[in-house]
């Protein structure tokens, strides 16, 4: 490990915890042979429609990245050893490995103060045959501030893994969008260690692509620090959103809390929500929540939700899950067509109450409208009804 | 002037020992202008009368018809009722988390009128609504009855019978759970709309309390499943003094 000052280079003094919730992290490609399907990480995946990135195809190709970079925010392009040392979460999948090994390059964004605008990366695929691999490091100093915003549109098939380096008493607001063309193929290790006191708030909203699976995870390098993760999800017919979060309580006193809500709708819609949370033997004092909620809003669709909570300590504050997968509420709908409301209109008011909870905490108003109208597509284009 | 016949309508629900009758014949009609107040013990199918007039999916009518100026609105749709001039107030309004009040109402009363409300009087007629139920103008942030008090939801489906001003209420025992000064606020509410004179109102409840408030054209007694007895103010006092005793065991001898 090279010896720099900050305190992400420095290995984390843990000891091996033999957890089945996730594999030892690594950049060695060769350390995350190819999967079967049958691993635990891989068996909710259909490996046949990641096209064959899990084989590590050779591709220059970049996504095209627009930026908005408001002052003491600034980006650089750096090689691929100079982002591994550094340092923060190594990958935990092959996939991830793979896109730190074959991204032509990497890109720094380094933060420093308190920005008074968000960041904007916004990336755009040309084909979605294209190959593309990224690798991104975001980094924050000490009691930085920011919201970053990382926006994808267009098509292609694309494996990135993005580091967040949060520094101590650091406030960052991550907001990524799978805004995806609907054949579009996304495969993204979210990578983000919480500095002492650091505060992190994590936004996901999955709209489009054929297959899009994300993995968040998260890990203290301090006492105190925070991180919230929240996620929107919309699935409509044959797509596959598949959102998994790893949050690994390495220090006391540090605080989690994973809500993810989903819509799915049409024939084999698919979605996956998989929340992993492990507390330490010296992750004392914790606190932890995590809860999914899916709304099924047709038949033919399906949702896989599993929390998975490991403790190693007796000592925490509190620890908890909740995970539900249900049709409309009769009474909701009852009551608001009670009122006048057409069905169709109260099953929009209804599916917007369920994701609204999630929009509102964003704090960026244009970009609220655009998920909000976004999903008001989504529901306009409603194929088939329940038999209820 | 409008009337709602109900007309020997027999309700069943689905129970887990197959269907059971709990409405067995009522027949009742209400002209606009008229207050009808109708008292029962637990259990004796107030409100599955209620929910059956509102449409709910759970009841199943297998007799009888209920009319709204002649038209059998038991063919149209909850919300279809809904425009039609029919409000029901809930005795347990339903929690709609994520949806805000002002969203709900302009919803709602765009629905019920088939064009939306003037946008500069509307926030003004809502705060005022609120603030004549003595609900803070910020409940209209809120989401629709969540983590409202009981008082609260019964305060705000008064709010709601007088935003979109039905021809007809039904009001599920709107007068449970209440203090005395929201007693008197919710009886205000229902007395001004009574008071443009061509409303009719169904005023559910326990208690003869709401009734120095909220003076009945008729008192209605309602027991196992149907009308036992119908009269005047003088009904509502008898009860009061005597209780239902006579009715269930007159009901339980049939
Ligand atoms: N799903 C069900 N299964 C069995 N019984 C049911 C079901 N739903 C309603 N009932 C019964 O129907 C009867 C009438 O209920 P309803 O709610 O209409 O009474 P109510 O007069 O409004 O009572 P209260 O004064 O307590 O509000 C009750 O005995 C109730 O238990
Ligand atoms: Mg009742």
């Amino acid at each position: 490990m090279t010896a720099t000052v900050d305190n992400f280079s420095s290995a984390l003094e843990l000891e091996h915890v033999e957890s089945h919730l996730h594999p030892e992290p690594s950049y060695d490609v060769e350390a995350h042979p190819k999967p079967t399907g049958l691993e635990e990480i891989w068996r909710f995946t259909p490996l046949k429609r990641l096209r064959g990135l899990l084989d590590g195809p050779v591709s220059e190709a970049k996504l095209k990245l627009a930026e908005e970079l408001p002052e003491g925010a600034s980006l650089s392009t750096i090689s691929r050893e100079e982002a591994k040392a550094l340092g923060g979460i190594a990958p935990l999948d092959r996939l991830a490995a793979l896109a730190v090994e074959n991204a032509p390059d990497a890109m720094l964004l380094n933060i420093d103060g308190e920005l008074d605008a968000p960041v904007r990366l916004n990336w755009s695929g040309e084909a979605a045959d294209q190959i593309v691999w990224g690798h991104t490091v975001v980094k924050l100093a000490p009691f930085a501030k920011a919201t970053v915003l990382l926006d994808h549109i267009g098509s292609a098939t694309y494996g990135s893994t993005v580091t967040y380096l949060v520094g101590d008493g650091a406030q960052l607001t991550v907001i990524s969008l799978a805004d995806w063309e609907d054949d579009a193929v996304h495969a993204v290790q979210n990578g983000v260690s919480v500095g002492r006191d650091a505060q992190v708030r994590f936004f996901e909203f999955t709209l489009g692509g054929d297959l899009v699976r994300s993995s968040t995870n998260v890990d203290y390098r301090g006492t105190g620090g925070s991180a919230e993760l929240f996620g929107v999800y919309f699935a409509d017919a044959g797509q596959h959103l598949e959102h998994r979060q790893f949050v690994d309580h390495t220090a006391p006193k540090t605080r989690s809390n994973v809500v993810y809500k989903g819509a799915l709708q049409g024939q084999d819609a698919h979605t996956v929500w998989i929340g992993n949370v492990l507390i330490r033997k010296v992750a004392e004092g914790i606190e932890t929540f995590e809860q999914n909620d899916n709304l099924v809003l047709t038949d033919g669709a399906k949702a896989d939700s599993v929390p998975n909570l490991e403790i190693e300590t007796g000592e925490i504050a509190g620890a908890g899950h909740a995970s539900t997968t249900g049709r409309f509420d009769d009474e909701h709908l009852f009551y608001l067509q009670s009122r006048g409301i057409e069905e169709t209109e109260a099953r929009r008011l209804v599916v917007h109450g369920f994701f609204n909870d999630i929009i509102r905490r964003i704090g960026v108003a244009d970009l609220q409208e655009r998920l909000t109208s976004a999903i008001e597509d989504e529901l306009a284009t409603v194929v088939g009804r329940l038999e209820s | 002037m409008s009337t709602l016949e109900i007309k020997n309508l027999h309700v069943s629900v689905e129970t887990e020992d197959g269907e059971k009758e709990i409405l067995r014949g009522v027949d009742l009609t209400i002209n606009s202008g008229e207050v009808h107040a109708i008292m029962g013990p637990n259990g004796s199918g107030k409100s599955t009368l209620a929910y059956s007039i509102a449409g709910h999916p759970k009841y199943q009518i297998t007799e009888g018809e209920v009319l709204l100026d002649g038209e059998d609105i038991l063919e149209l749709s909850v919300d279809e009722r809904a425009r039609a001039g029919l409000f029901l107030a809930m005795q347990y309004p339903v929690e709609v988390p994520g949806v805000s009040v002002a969203n709900f109402l302009r919803t709602a009363k765009t629905a019920v009128d088939g064009e939306a409300p003037k946008l500069r009087t509307w926030v003004k007629d809502v705060n005022a609504a609120l603030e004549r139920v003595t609900l803070d103008p910020s409940f209209a942030q809120r989401s629709v009855n969540e983590g409202f008090s009981g008082g609260e939801k019964k305060r705000h489906e008064i709010a709601q019978l007088e935003l979109l001003n039905p021809k007809f209420a039904v009001l599920d025992e709107t007068d449970s759970g209440l203090d005395i000064d929201a007693l008197r606020v919710v009886s205000d509410g229902v007395n001004r709309y009574t008071a443009q004179g061509d409303r009719g109102v169904l005023l559910i409840t326990h208690y003869t309390r709401i009734l120095n408030y909220i003076k009945p054209d008729y008192v209605h007694v309602f027991v196992a499943g149907r009308l036992a007895e119908s009269g005047g103010q003088e009904l509502a006092e008898q009860l009061e003094a005597e209780g239902y005793d006579k009715y269930v065991k007159a009901a339980a001898a049939l």
